[in-house]
C-alpha cells in the first residue's frame, strides 16, 4: 500500500501518522506539502491532525480551500481512500467530502483523554479488522470535535451504514458521560456514501504500540494495508 | 511612505525619567558616568531593561554562582538559552524552566500562553526539537474571588498554545495557598532533544556578518514587560495589562519548523530568541558574548504598527521572533526557508568591531553606546539577609483531640485542593501528540517521553513543597531537589540534571532575601550530594502584593534518562496479590505535613529533614530493582505520607490494598512525610528476593500488605472504598470550577 500524508504548516500529528502507516505497511508514506498541486499515485490519502493554518477561523475552513485539497477531492471522487483524523476530519468535512460540521466542544474546552468507542460498521477497509459492536479505545485530543448535522441526516447516515464510530462510556454504554464533545448522536466518525472516505475525531494512530498503552488503533492500519496492497 | 518619528519628539532624559524606568538614583548616575554624557531616551530605555532585576539577576547572581553546574554529563550549563546534557548515542537533551508570573496574574490566558511560547523558543533556538512541556502552577486560596478565573485562564492559555504547536504537555504540579492570592506562579518547562554536534549558541562572531530578524512583526506590546516583572504589585497593577504580550502559537509552530530546517544547513553563526526585553537583550547579549559591536538599521524591520520609535522597537516584547547571525552570503538560503514557512525575514544590521550598539532609523542615530561597559556595569547586589528562625518538630499534643476514622480522614485529604485530582486541568492539554508519551506525570512519579525514533526515554518532573520552604528554606530547597531526584528514580530513570525556577518575594527585605539564600544553599547541597547539577534556571523576584510575599517557591525541574521507555514503571497497582513494600524508614515526622494542615488546621513545625546519603542509597536501590524488572508499581512517599501514597496507587490502578502493617498505627506512621521513601508493589514470587537484596544493600524494607479487592482494608475490615476516595478525589476541582461565584 502506498500512502500520502497531506501536510499543512500547522499539522502536528503527521509524524504519528507516518509511524503508524510505516509500521503497518513497511513503506514510508509520501509527505505532500499544502501548496503542492499534485499527488503521487497512491492507494490512501491521510489528512492528519493539527491546526492547518492556525484555525483561528473555523477549524479547517481555510485548509479546505488549499491547492492540495482540490487534488484530494479529485482523487476521492476517483475512489482513492481518504482518512481524515481530527483536524483532518474537520478539513475534509469543510471540503465537502463528508456531510455535517464540527463545532466547538460542548464544554468549550479542549479535551485530551483515552476514549471508548463502538465500531458501528465493519464493511470498509478502515474497519474490516474490527468486529461490529466492538469496543475500542483511541485517544481524543481536540477543541472542535462537536459533530453536528440535522436529525434527518443522522437518520440517513445510520440507515446507510455511514456511521463508523460512536463514543461510549467506559462501561461501553451510550451515555452523555462518554461523549467528550457533545456531538450529535454520539458520532465520533463517519464514512461517505461509498465508504471510501472516513473522517473521525479520535486518533487511531496514537494507539498502535505498547508504548501507547493500547493497540486498538492498529487493526485500522492493518486492515487498510490488507485491502489496498 | 509610512509615518515617521523623530528624536526631537522624545521626552527629555532626567533622573525623574530614569526612576520611572525602574532605575535607582545610583544606577542612573552610573549610566551617566559610563557614557560621559546624558543618555538619549532610547539609550536610557535600553539601559533600564538591561539592568532590571529580570534581565540582570542583580540580587540573585552572587548566590546563584555558588550552585554546582558541572558534571561529566553536562555539555552546557547556565548562561545560554537553556541547559544541555548528554544522553548518549550522540544525543543531547536541552531544557529549561521559566516563570511568567506577573503577566499571568494580569492577563491569565495570554500571560500563560506566552510563557509557554517563550520557553519553547529558549529550547529550539539551541537546535533542539521540543518533545515535552511541563508546568508548575501555584494559585491563591480557592476561596479568593480571583482564583477560579485565574485557574481557568492559565490552563486555557497553556493548552491553547502548547496544543497548537504540537508539543505534548505531559504534566506538572498545581498547588493552592492564600499566599499566592495576589501573585500566582506560572512556571513553564520545555524539554527538547538535539544531536550533540548540532547545538547552536548565542555568541556572535564575524565582523560584517549580517544580523537577521525572523518571525512575527514587531508591535507595541510588552514594552517594559521586564521592568514590570521586577517590581511589586500594588492596587493599580491591573492597569499594566498593556505590558502583557499576545501569543500566536501558529506562528511559533512555523518558527520552530523554519528554524530547525535552517539549522540543517550551515548558514547560522549564532541564534537567539527575543524574549524578555526583546531585541535589546538578544542583540546586546549576542554581540556582548562575541566581544563585538552591532549596528542595526530598523527601517527594514517588520513592524505591524505605524511610526514606531526605536525605543518602542528595542523594548517591545512582541512574541515569536528570533535574531540570527548568518554567515556572509547565506541570506538567500535562509530567506528561502522562511519564505516557505511564510514568515517575515529581514536583514536589519551587521556586526562591527566598534564594540558599540548603534541604532539608526528614519535617517537619525538614536543610540550609540558601548556594550561591554553597560553590560558589565549591570548592578550586582549582595543584599542583606536574615536566616529564617528554626522551628521545632511538632509534639504529640497536636493530635490529642483527633478521633476521626481513618476512612474519613483519607476522604477529606483526597478532596483537599493540593491532593485532589487535577484531571480537569490536564485533560485540556494534548499530552499525546508525537506518539512518544509513555507516562504523563500522575500516571507515574515522572513523565516519561521516548526520544523520537529511538528506544530510550527522557523522564521529567517538576517539584517543590513551598510550605516546607517557608518553614525552613534550607531543608525546603534540599527537599525540592531530593524529591525531583526521587521521582525520576521511582520510574526507573537515572537522574541527570535540573533547571531551577526561583520564585520569591521582594529581595530588598532581609527576611525574603534570607529565604532565597537558604533555598540556594539547600539546593546546592542536594545537587552536590546527588550529582544532579543545575544546568539552567530563572529567577522571579518581587512576587508581592501590597507587601504580602508568596511562599518561597524554588521550583525544580528534573530530567533523567532510561535506556528503554518500556521499562518505566508507573504508580498504578496492576492486579491483585502483589506484595506492597515500603523502602526507607519513617520516624513519623508530622511538622508541615498535609495532615497537620488539612485535618488539624495547623501550619506549623519543622519540615521533614532530608538525609541526602540515605536518599541516594534508597533511590539507587529502587532504580536497580526496576532495571532488573522486579517492580510492578512504584511511587515515592510525599504529600500526605505513607497511607496516602498507597491509596494513590490503588486509585490509579483500580485495585485495593489489604494492609497488615498499620493496626493501631498513630497518625505519625500513617501521615508523616519523612523523606527518602518509596512504596513498591512486586509480584509475590519475587518479594523474598527483593527483601534479600535490600538486606544486602543495607536498605530498610518492610512489608505493608498486598494488593486486593476494591477498598483499602486491614485486619479490622474495610478502611475506605476506592469508590468513595475516587468520588472525593475527582469531584473537587470540576465542582469548584463549575460553581458560580
Amino acid at each position: 500500500m502506498k500512502a500520502a500524508i497531506v501536510v499543512f504548516p500547522g499539522s502536528n500529528r503527521e509524524r504519528d501518522a507516518v509511524a503508524a502507516l510505516e509500521a503497518a505497511s513497511g513503506t514510508k508514506p509520501y509527505l505532500v506539502w499544502h501548496r503542492d498541486t499534485e499527488l503521487p499515485k497512491v492507494d490512501l490519502i491521510v489528512v492528519p491532525g493539527g491546526f492547518s493554518y492556525g484555525d483561528y477561523l473555523r477549524s479547517g475552513a481555510m485548509a479546505a480551500h488549499s491547492p492540495i485539497m482540490r487534488e484530494v477531492k479529485a482523487r476521492a471522487d476517483q475512489g482513492v481512500r481518504v482518512l481524515g483524523v481530527c483536524n483532518g476530519f474537520q478539513i475534509i468535512t469543510e471540503a465537502g467530502l463528508l456531510p455535517g460540521a464540527l463545532m466547538r466542544n460542548g464544554a468549550l474546552k479542549f479535551v485530551c483523554r483515552v476514549q471508548h468507542l463502538r465500531v458501528e460498521n465493519t464493511d470498509s477497509p478502515f474497519t474490516a479488522k474490527y468486529a461490529k459492536g466492538q469496543i475500542v479505545r483511541y485517544p481524543v485530543a481536540h477543541g472542535d470535535g462537536n459533530y453536528w448535522t440535522d436529525a434527518e441526516t443522522v437518520k440517513r447516515l445510520d440507515g446507510e451504514g455511514q456511521v463508523a464510530f460512536r463514543y461510549v462510556a467506559d462501561d461501553a454504554r451510550s451515555d452523555p458521560r462518554g461523549n467528550p464533545n457533545g456531538s450529535v448522536s454520539d458520532i465520533a466518525g463517519i464514512f461517505n456514501a461509498k465508504r471510501t472516505v472516513l473522517g473521525l475525531m479520535p486518533h487511531p494512530e496514537d494507539a498502535v504500540e505498547g508504548l501507547h498503552g493500547n493497540t486498538d488503533g492498529k487493526p485500522m492500519f492493518d486492515g487498510l494495508v490488507e485491502a489496498l496492497s | 511612505m509610512s509615518a515617521q518619528a523623530t528624536k526631537a519628539q522624545e521626552r527629555a532624559v532626567s533622573a525623574e525619567l530614569a526612576k520611572e524606568f525602574g532605575l535607582s538614583a545610583e544606577e542612573y548616575q552610573n549610566a551617566l558616568d559610563i557614557l560621559g554624557r546624558t543618555p538619549t531616551f532610547t539609550e536610557l530605555g535600553i539601559i533600564s531593561v538591561m539592568w532590571s532585576e529580570h534581565c540582570s539577576y542583580k540580587s540573585s547572581k552572587v548566590w546563584l554562582k555558588t550552585l554546582p553546574t558541572t558534571g561529566p554529563q553536562v555539555i552546557c550549563g547556565p548562561g545560554e538559552n537553556a541547559g544541555v546534557v548528554d544522553i548518549g548515542d550522540g544525543d543531547a537533551v536541552i531544557f529549561k524552566m521559566e516563570s511568567h508570573n506577573h503577566p499571568s496574574y494580569i492577563e491569565p490566558y495570554q500571560g500563560a500562553a506566552t510563557g509557554v511560547g517563550g520557553i519553547l523558543r529558549d529550547v529550539f533556538t539551541m537546535g533542539a526539537r521540543p518533545i515535552a512541556n511541563m508546568n508548575a502552577l501555584r494559585f491563591g486560596s480557592p476561596d479568593h474571588p480571583k482564583t477560579r478565573h485565574l485557574v481557568s485562564g492559565v490552563v486555557a492559555g497553556i493548552g491553547g498554545y502548547g496544543n497548537c504547536v504540537g508539543v505534548p504537555t505531559v504534566g506538572g504540579e498545581t498547588n493552592f495557598h492564600p499566599a499566592y492570592n495576589g501573585n500566582i506562579l506560572v512556571n513553564a518547562m520545555t524539554v527538547g532533544v538535539a544531536k550533540t554536534d548540532r547545538i547552536f549558541y548565542s555568541a556572535a562572531a564575524g565582523i560584517g556578518n549580517p544580523v537577521v530578524y525572523v518571525g512575527s512583526k514587531t508591535g507595541r506590546d510588552g514594552i517594559h514587560g521586564a521592568t514590570m516583572a521586577s517590581a511589586e504589585f500594588t492596587e493599580d497593577s491591573e492597569e499594566k495589562r498593556p505590558t502583557v504580550q499576545v501569543g500566536d502559537p501558529f506562528t511559533e509552530k512555523l518558527l520552530i519548523e523554519a528554524c530547525l530546517e535552517l539549522m540543517e544547513t550551515d548558514a547560522i553563526v549564532a541564534i537567539q530568541d527575543m524574549g524578555a526585553a526583546g531585541l535589546t537583550s538578544s542583540s546586546v547579549e549576542m554581540a556582548g558574548k562575541g566581544g563585538l559591536g552591532i549596528e542595526l538599521t530598523l527601517d527594514t524591520l517588520p513592524m505591524r504598527e505605524q511610526a514606531m520609535t526605536p525605543y518602542e522597537i528595542m523594548l517591545s516584547e512582541s512574541q515569536e521572533r528570533m535574531l540570527i547571525i548568518l554567515k556572509p552570503g547565506r541570506e538567500e538560503v535562509a530567506k528561502a526557508i522562511f519564505d516557505k514557512w511564510e514568515l517575515d525575514f529581514a536583514v536589519i544590521g551587521h556586526l562591527t568591531d566598534t564594540g558599540n550598539l548603534v541604532i539608526k532609523m528614519y535617517g537619525e542615530t538614536w543610540c550609540d553606546m558601548p556594550i561591554a561597559p553597560v553590560s558589565n556595569a549591570a548592578p550586582e547586589y549582595n543584599r542583606p539577609w536574615e536566616p529564617t528562625p528554626a522551628l521545632a518538630e511538632v509534639g504529640d499534643e497536636v493530635f490529642a483531640g483527633y478521633a476521626e476514622s481513618l476512612g474519613d480522614t483519607l476522604t477529606k485529604l483526597f478532596a483537599c485542593p493540593d491532593l485532589a485530582s487535577k484531571r480537569w486541568i490536564w485533560e485540556q492539554y494534548d499530552s499525546l501528540v508525537g506518539g512518544d508519551t509513555r507516562f504523563m506525570s500522575g500516571q507515574a512519579d515522572a513523565a516519561v517521553v521516548r526520544v523520537p525514533g529511538q528506544k530510550k526515554a527522557v523522564a521529567i518532573t517538576t517539584d517543590c513543597t513551598p510550605r516546607y520552604c517557608l518553614a525552613d528554606p534550607v531543608e525546603g530547597g534540599k527537599q525540592a531537589v531530593a524529591e525531583a531526584w526521587r521521582n525520576l528514580s521511582a520510574v526507573g530513570a537515572l537522574p541527570l540534571a535540573i533547571t531551577d525556577n526561583m520564585n520569591f518575594g521582594n529581595p530588598e527585605k532581609p527576611r525574603i532575601m534570607g529565604q532565597f539564600v537558604g533555598a540556594v544553599q539547600g539546593i546546592g547541597e542536594a545537587c552536590k550530594a546527588l550529582d544532579f547539577p543545575v544546568v539552567s534556571g530563572n529567577v522571579s523576584l518581587y512576587n508581592e502584593t501590597n507587601g504580602e510575599a508568596i511562599l518561597p517557591t524554588p521550583a525544580i525541574g528534573g530530567v533523567g534518562i532510561m535506556p528503554d521507555a518500556m521499562t518505566a514503571v508507573g504508580i498504578a497497582f496492576r492486579g491483585e496479590g502483589d506484595v506492597i513494600l515500603v523502602v526507607g524508614e519513617g520516624k513519623g515526622h508530622l511538622g508541615q505535613s498535609l495532615f497537620l494542615r488539612e485535618i488539624l488546621g495547623r501550619e506549623e513545625g519543622a519540615p521533614p529533614p532530608v538525609d541526602l546519603a540515605v536518599e541516594r542509597r534508597n533511590g539507587d536501590f529502587v532504580r536497580g530493582l526496576i532495571h532488573e524488572g522486579l517492580v510492578v508499581s512504584s511511587h515515592d512517599v510525599a504529600d500526605g505520607g505513607l497511607i496516602v501514597t498507597i491509596a494513590e496507587m490503588a486509585l490509579a490502578g483500580g485495585v485495593g490494598a489489604y494492609l497488615t502493617a498499620f493496626d493501631g498505627a498513630s497518625p505519625r506512621v500513617l501521615f508523616g512525610e519523612d523523606q527518602g521513601r518509596y512504596v513498591l508493589a512486586v509480584r509475590s514470587g519475587v518479594a523474598a528476593t527483593v527483601q534479600e537484596k535490600a538486606k544486602a544493600a543495607g536498605v530498610p524494607v518492610a512489608v505493608l500488605g498486598e494488593t486486593r479487592g476494591t477498598a483499602l482494608s486491614g485486619r479490622g475490615g474495610d478502611i475506605v472504598s476506592l469508590k468513595r476516595l475516587r468520588d472525593a478525589n475527582e469531584g473537587w476541582l470540576p465542582g469548584y470550577m463549575s460553581a458560580e461565584l
